[in-house]
């Protein structure tokens, strides 16, 4: 029997539900709809919503269940919201950006045809920062979305859409991209789950690239474990992709008693430098103790490459994106240019009207880094940092299974704060880019409040460790009651 | 004193691999299909759509390196190189920059003198094709419109890059065939430079004769046959020539050769120069190959032109030049084997003979191609089989050769039919000679006062009168006697 707040259910609820024939899929839909309808007006985390087609493949669910299937997957019944950078067969994928609007992509995204595969009812596409450059949902060239924690606050970036969509329970989950924190930072800001894959681990195939060797595409959810069923749903082999590591992670079980025993933990001081807020702080070290309290030893490391990494990271990442939204011409698709005369003016034109300030300034700068003669001294330089980031991780997962920083040093800022100032924003990822320099996995999990506003505690791991964090911080959930916290929306902005 | 100068040469050769399908996706790869049906995501670059390196492709490379005496390096990656140009739909080219699938190779080219020079291969690179853009116009600038054809884009392509061996249009062209026909015995591409499966950029520079470092070099574009890159080649060394002698100096540039009207323009000074903002593939892992993969390519490679060449001198005895001619298609060489087979080893310089010069004078006059060879092994072999049992002679097996291609029946159908049989029977040729030689009296005068070719005439009347089926050698003891017994009665 649906009830009015069945949009509230965690994933791994719902499918149970579904699967025991206690709520139907239609059901689920109708209810998280209305949810949307109800509260989309104060957030806006939705570029598209696509009712009828979740509906019609609720209506298939449903009968398929009837029929006796038992085959209908791990999130059977489940809706799910997507980042706008994933290609979906027959629905507009922006990328927030003028020149891909009404864009239809002909395919499904690998992660997609798995949502699919699963059961998943993809109810929208959500906002984010064009392209996803930026750090807090601002960017997108078709409005902002809103901290639904504070209205007048980021909701960070730049998955804003997909991290502020689970926090105002539109979705119980949803997927996002993490290129240098797209997916953590805006988890930490909205207060719920996000995790970084280890690079290689979910296939990119369909996601728009901003930088190849960064991009990973990674889950929310409101709780642990819903993040890592929709994890194990997304992560796997896909020869689509080259990069993709060909591995199947290794089945995760939650249950009994919470316990971090025998588990070492890093805390790298460089993550607790300068800049961090003083009560993101308290919260951090709240944590710290916690998890000591769950049987963990903890002692101070250092990942000494830590200051060099934000600057490595913003040659590289702009490198590969100058190269990767080369294709956004005018010529094949997405928008062109009505007033040219000529080749290169619609070029240049179409490119203009297309993309916004924040994508056309690091457009700039990694044309400006590959450009014959200054290679060497910018992107050759940044690869051989990235290179140190990399030993840093390497030398500090010698001693540790694991490293716990804050996500974010501040907690969500106001609307239009940083928009002024490109450098700033760049800041509020300095806790988040190193580790997708060196490709390892880490995810963001609520560790409190700062003056009402989310905080996020990040664990860092080995490759191929995604597993054990979630382990680890569905540990560190069972015995704190942030995930329980909701934001008051129901009270009106 | 005037300066005489040198031309250095090396030339680009690009080359599109006949695998089943594109490079980075399962598009066919196929030359004339309708127009945009051979594409996908990925090779027409939509967002999110990623490359795969199509394994064939990879091996094809390392067989041509292997053929071409090639390093293989056991690591090897993939770079973007940036431009903007709508027949290239992700505005970059996946290519190699500094650690490419093939190093260091050197092919031995032969000159029509028959000297033979060794020109070494710098490289070999695996690269993405480009789709084709159809304009609305006679050339892209008066066009109001272009179309863009992408089922050629993510055709693989193979860019063998020559050094600077090469001295003149001669050497080139015999570069080019040389790298053309190894290629083609490799059946890793059908090499057609009409469908531009084959194509080149030539980079040529002159220096004083016997001084080292190389004169400032320009590089030519839109070379579109190998006579094309003869005379460009051909007007390049005058166009720098001239400059040289009035005292000025060579530009660096890029140059568009126009064939038509055979003089080359400037395309891109230095200064215009591309950059294309290489950096490596983050999409594609290195290529790491190891010693057991190198050596089971190295299995897998055909009996190669040099070594056939070899062979033919070797064991038949043929001359350089008829073995460079039947090894420069492997179809000829493949037609010899298979005629020798059949026509006896004994028969090989024959066969030869034939083949290089009867059969080549008709396909060349028919302009056939390799793949069109209009005798069979099995007509030839019969034919020499038939001169070798002296049933008809050399002279009207030229007949028969003819209507061997002319009918396409074999050569005894062809003798029986037409009553072309020799004519080897003493006394019937005698009765004939004796009736030349009486009907005759003023050459026979002539031959009696010792006259030149007066012997020879009575052979050729002969052979008039068989219709050329006398056996020569029979005719012509014949005559002698019947000149004799023509004397003794006189």
């Amino acid at each position: 029997m649906a009830a009015a707040s069945t949009y509230k259910l965690s994933a791994t609820r719902l499918n149970r539900l579904f699967l025991a024939g206690e709520l139907s899929a239609v059901e689920i839909t109708e209810s998280v709809l209305q949810r949307i309808k109800t509260v989309e007006p104060k957030v806006t985390a939705f570029l598209t919503i696509t009712a009828e087609r979740a509906l019609e493949r609720a209506k298939k669910l449903d009968s398929r269940r009837r029929a006796g299937d038992t085959e209908l997957g791990a999130l059977a019944g489940v809706p799910v919201a997507i980042k706008d950078n994933l290609c979906t067969d027959g629905v507009p994928t922006t990328c927030a950006s003028q020149i891909l609007k009404g864009y239809v992509p002909p395919y499904d995204a690998t992660v997609v045809e798995r949502l699919h595969g699963s059961g998943a009812l993809i109810v929208g596409k959500t906002n984010m920062d064009e392209f996803a450059m930026g750090s807090s949902g601002e960017n997108s060239s078709f409005g902002v979305t809103r901290n639904p924690w504070d209205p007048n606050r980021v909701p960070g970036g730049s998955s804003s859409g997909s991290a502020a969509a689970v926090a105002a329970e539109e979705v119980p989950i949803s997927l996002g991209s993490d290129t240098g924190g797209s997916v953590r930072q805006p988890a930490a800001l909205c207060g719920v789950v996000g995790l970084k894959p280890t690079y290689g681990y979910v296939s990119r195939y369909g996601l728009v690239a901003f930088a190849s060797s960064l991009d990973q595409i990674g889950p929310f959810a409101r709780d642990v474990e819903d993040c890592a069923r929709l994890f194990s749903v997304i992560a796997g082999p896909d020869r689509r992709d080259s990069t993709n590591a060909g591995r199947t992670p290794p089945a995760i079980k939650f249950g009994g008693e919470p316990s971090l025993k025998g588990v070492k933990l890093g805390v790298p001081r460089e993550y607790f430098a300068a800049g961090i807020d003083s009560e993101v702080k308290a919260r951090l070290d709240e944590a710290i103790r916690q998890l000591q309290a769950l049987g963990a030893s903890v002692a101070e490391c250092s990942l000494p490459h830590t200051e060099h990494a934000l600057a490595a990271y913003y040659i590289i990442a702009p490198a590969e994106a100058s190269a990767n939204l080369a294709r956004f011409d005018g010529v094949k698709y997405g928008h062109r240019t009505s007033g040219a005369s000529g080749l290169l003016e619609m070029y240049g034109k179409s490119r203009a009207e297309g993309f916004g300030p924040e994508v056309k300034r690091r457009i700039m700068i990694g044309t400006y880094a590959l450009s014959s003669g200054y290679y060497d001294a910018y992107y050759k330089k940044a690869q051989q940092v990235r290179t140190l980031v990399m030993r840093d991780f390497e030398a500090a997962f010698a001693q540790f299974d694991a490293l716990v920083t804050p996500t974010s040093p501040i907690p969500a800022w106001g609307l239009g704060e940083k928009t002024e100032d490109p450098l700033t924003m760049y800041l509020a990822d300095v806790c988040t880019i190193p580790i997708n320099l060196a490709g390892v996995p880490a995810l963001s999990v609520p560790c409190g409040f700062a003056g009402g506003l989310p905080v996020g505690m990040q664990l860092i791991g080995k490759h191929f460790d995604d597993h054990k964090l979630l382990q680890y911080a569905w540990a560190y959930e069972k015995v704190t009651n942030h995930a329980a916290a909701r934001p008051a929306l129901e009270g009106g902005l | 004193m005037t300066v005489k100068y040198e031309p250095v040469i090396g030339l680009e050769v690009h080359v599109e691999l006949s695998t089943a399908t594109k490079v980075w996706c399962n598009c066919k790869n196929e030359f004339g299909a309708a127009p945009n049906t051979n594409c996908c995501p990925v090779c027409m670059a939509l967002p999110g759509a990623l490359p795969v390196l199509n394994a064939r492709a990879l091996e094809y490379t390392v067989k041509t390196g292997l053929a071409l005496n090639c390093e293989i390096p056991h690591y090897a990656k993939f770079d973007r190189k940036n431009y903007f140009y709508p027949d290239n739909p992700s505005n970059y080219q996946i290519s190699q920059l500094d650690l490419p699938l093939c190093v260091g190779g050197h092919v031995e080219i032969t000159l029509a003198d028959g000297t033979t020079k060794q020109i070494r291969i710098q490289r070999i690179q695996l690269e993405t094709d480009a789709g084709k853009l159809l304009h609305a116009g006679d050339d892209v600038a008066e066009a109001d419109s272009s179309l863009v054809d992408f089922n050629r884009a993510g055709v693989p392509l193979i860019e063998i890059v020559s050094e600077p061996d090469l001295r003149s249009a001669e050497e080139a062209l015999a570069y080019l065939n040389k790298v053309r026909s190894i290629i083609k015995y490799c059946g890793v591409s059908d090499v057609k430079m009409e469908e531009g499966s084959m194509r080149c950029d030539v980079n040529i520079s002159l220096r004083p004769v016997g001084t080292e470092r190389y004169g400032t070099r320009a590089e030519l574009k839109n070379v579109n046959s190998f006579s094309a890159a003869a005379r460009g080649i051909e007007y390049e060394i005058k166009r720098q020539t001239a400059i040289l002698e009035d005292g000025g100096e060579v530009e660096q540039e890029t140059r568009s050769w126009r064939d038509a009207k055979g003089i080359s323009v400037t395309l891109r000074s230095k200064e215009e120069a591309m950059d294309y903002r290489y950096f490596p593939e983050p999409d594609l892992p290195p290529v790491v190959l190891t010693a057991e993969e190198i050596d089971r390519v190295r299995a897998s490679l055909p009996e190669l032109p040099d070594s056939i060449m070899h062979r033919m001198m070797n064991e038949y005895g043929l001359s350089a030049y008829d073995a460079s001619v039947i090894v420069a298609e492997k179809e000829f060489a493949e037609w010899f084997d298979r005629a020798v087979l059949l026509a006896g080893k004994a028969n090989a310089k024959a066969v030869a003979n034939w083949q290089t010069n009867e059969l080549n004078r008709v396909m060349n006059a028919r302009g056939l191609g390799p793949d069109q060879i209009p005798l069979s092994p099995e007509q030839v072999a019969g034919m020499l089989k038939l001169i070798e049992a002296g049933t008809i002679s050399g002279k009207i097996a030229k007949t028969v050769f003819e209507k061997m291609i002319e009918t396409g029946k074999d050569a005894a159908t062809i003798v029986k039919e037409e009553g072309l049989t020799q004519v080897a029977d003493e006394g019937e040729l005698l009765k004939i000679a004796l009736e030349i030689v009486a009907a005759n009296p003023k050459v026979v005068e002539d031959w009696k006062s010792g006259k030149a070719g007066a012997a020879q005439w009575f052979v050729g009347q002969m052979m008039k009168a068989t219709r050329g089926r006398a056996n020569p050698q029979l005719a012509t003891k014949l005559v002698t006697e019947a000149l004799e017994q023509h004397a003794g009665q006189g």
